[in-house]
């Protein structure tokens, strides 16, 4: 598990940050995106994959949160 | 001299990496590359924020040269006691030339060095009982100060002081903030894990201390973050922004206060311009207290109108306005400045290698001059440094991350660049090769750059340095080949 934060800019895009290895990227697909159930397996644009406890959807970004990596890139 | 190919540049790389034993070979050849704008992600390209190789001559700094030099150092009311031996702190005191007004010794001490100074029997029985003296020692001294930071040195950590407990209890006694920091210098691999763990200890220190407090707040609130007022910086680019009708609540950590850094979470947006440094607590104000962030540039005319109307765009049409009439009023003399120095300037190349944002920042500075920036390369930058990076630069340029001595030495002796952009280690070995260098560090004693009024300063400095005589008359006349098979020839 790692504590990441995840950004919306100001087009809705979702970034994502890992504090601990100062790893900025985007996100390219996440799994569940509606109100109720958000998070789920996350893609980043550097080819790594993370995964968030499907919730409902963060009042308010950035948020941190725990999140299983899946696949690291590198 | 007319730019490499990719081809060449590739081939120069490959010419310079052929020194060095296989392995060496292998893991430097990760940290240079040739820029191509097309791609995306740096990381395709090349590696950074890796440990450096033994043997090479490094630039690199220490964790604690990134948190007491660059972020905690500046804060001026502030007492900030190199914790360890006495080298760390005096070797580098003062070297930033982070201005600020006040009396030394007396409110401010920007460019004092405090130390509790460890002998053998402070490692060996430890040093927290001597930081306890020393707190109160410091504070019976030099009562008008607002508070300490505890910059712990390699040993600190060795040893296993407990400095946050010695922190808490002097803090109660003399009713002051006392933070601790842990940014002993053989944390990371370079000084940017120590800007992080500064960043760290703002956040859990210091950050916090007025929520809720009162505070007379106004829509157009924001604070300038990452600039560290050398040579003047962040007056030049303050005046900018309250010209245009903002209010700068606080400076980070140029000229700052501990009662600016509380002050923070009550602004509107942040003001980056030193991302590497300063991005983790401006991640974590946007989370917490739902600021926004903007990272900004203020090198050079162009680049100054682009960012203060994006700056603008955050705020009402009033703010927008006053983006345009600041914009307006300086281009006129921008243009002069332009006029002046471009046809003297116009087409010389110049090589860089720093630290922080300036290898990408102080390109369109000198693209306003008609410079060309022909290669540059960072300290101690990360994967999103050269992301942003890459777009800036012009196709087929060099980049090198963490340059060894050597690499830099062959790359300038290839590249023949007008001037070099570095620090004081390199600046004379160039300066013998008869290439002028300017100190991209602390302006070379000169400043400010930052804003218009630093541009103009900027142009004159640059030129000041490529149209010396100087570099000409390095070779002795005996050594001038040329010219002398020139005379025989004539006569
Ligand atoms: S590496 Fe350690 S001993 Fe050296 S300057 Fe940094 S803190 Fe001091």
């Amino acid at each position: 598990m790692a504590n990441i934060m995840v950004r919306k800019d100001a087009t809705g895009a979702y970034s994502f940050y890992l504090p601990k290895r100062d790893l900025e990227d985007a996100i390219v697909s996440m799994e569940f995106d509606t109100p109720d159930k958000w998070g789920g397996e996350i893609k980043l644009n550097n080819g790594g994959a993370y995964y968030i406890e499907p919730q409902a959807i963060p009042a308010r970004f950035p948020i941190s949160l725990r999140a299983k990596r899946l696949d690291a890139a590198e | 001299m007319s730019a490499l190919t990719r081809e060449e540049t590739e081939a120069l790389i490959q010419e310079v990496l052929e020194v060095y034993p296989e392995k060496a070979k292998k893991d430097r050849a990760k940290h240079l590359a040739v820029n191509d704008q097309a791609v995306e992600q740096s990381k395709k390209c090349i590696t950074s924020n890796r440990k450096s190789l033994p043997g090479v001559m490094t630039i690199r700094g220490c964790a604690y040269a990134g948190s007491k030099g660059v972020v905690w150092g500046p804060i001026k009311d502030m007492i900030h006691i190199s914790h360890g031996p006495v080298g760390c702190g005096q070797y580098s005191r003062a070297g930033r030339r982070n201005y600020y007004v006040g009396t030394t010794g007396v409110d401010t001490f920007g460019t004092m060095n405090f130390t509790s100074d460890f002998q053998e029997k402070d490692i060996v029985f430890g040093g927290d009982k001597k930081l306890a003296k020393l707190i109160n020692e410091v504070e019976l001294l030099f009562p008008l100060h607002r508070g300490i930071s505890v910059q712990s040195e390699c040993p600190i950590g060795l040893i296993g002081d407990d400095i946050e407990a010695v922190s808490k209890k002097g803090a109660k006694e003399i009713g002051k903030p006392i933070v601790p920091v842990r940014c002993e210098g053989f944390r990371g691999v370079s000084q940017s894990l120590g800007h992080h763990i500064a960043n760290d200890a703002v956040r859990d220190w210091v950050l916090d201390a007025r929520d809720g407090a009162p505070f007379e707040s106004t829509p157009y609130d924001v604070s300038i973050i990452g600039d560290y007022n050398i040579g003047g910086d962040a007056w030049a680019s303050r005046i900018l922004l309250e010209e245009m009708g903002l209010r700068v609540v606080s400076q980070w950590s140029g000229d700052g206060t501990l009662a600016e850094m509380e002050k923070t979470p009550k602004v509107k947006l942040n003001l980056l311009h030193c991302y590497r440094s300063m991005n983790y607590i401006s991640r974590h104000m946007e989370e917490k207290y739902g600021i926004p962030w903007l990272e900004y540039n203020f090198f050079g005319p162009t680049k100054i109108a682009e960012s203060l109307r994006a700056i603008a765009a955050h705020f009402d049409d009033k703010i927008k306005e006053g983006a345009e009439k600041v914009i307006a009023r300086y281009q006129p003399m921008m243009d002069a400045v332009i006029a002046k120095y471009k046809p003297r300037l116009g087409g010389k190349t110049v090589m860089l290698y720093v630290g922080g944002l300036r290898p990408r920042h102080v390109i369109g500075a000198y693209e306003d001059l008609g410079m060309e920036v022909t290669g540059t390369g960072y300290e101690f930058a990360h994967g999103d440094d050269y992301d942003r990076t890459i777009k800036e630069m012009g196709n087929a340029t060099l980049l090198y991350d963490d340059v060894t001595g050597f690499e830099l030495e062959e790359f300038v002796k290839k590249l023949n660049p007008d001037l070099v952009g570095s620090g004081i280690k390199e600046k004379y070995v160039f300066q013998k090769m008869g290439i002028p260098l300017r100190q991209m560090h602390s302006w070379d004693y000169s400043g400010p750059y930052h804003g218009y009024d630093g541009f103009a300063i900027f142009a004159r400095d640059m030129d000041m340095a490529i149209s010396s005589p100087t570099f000409k008359n390095l070779v002795p006349p005996w050594k001038k080949k040329s010219e002398t098979e020139e005379l025989k020839k004539a006569a």
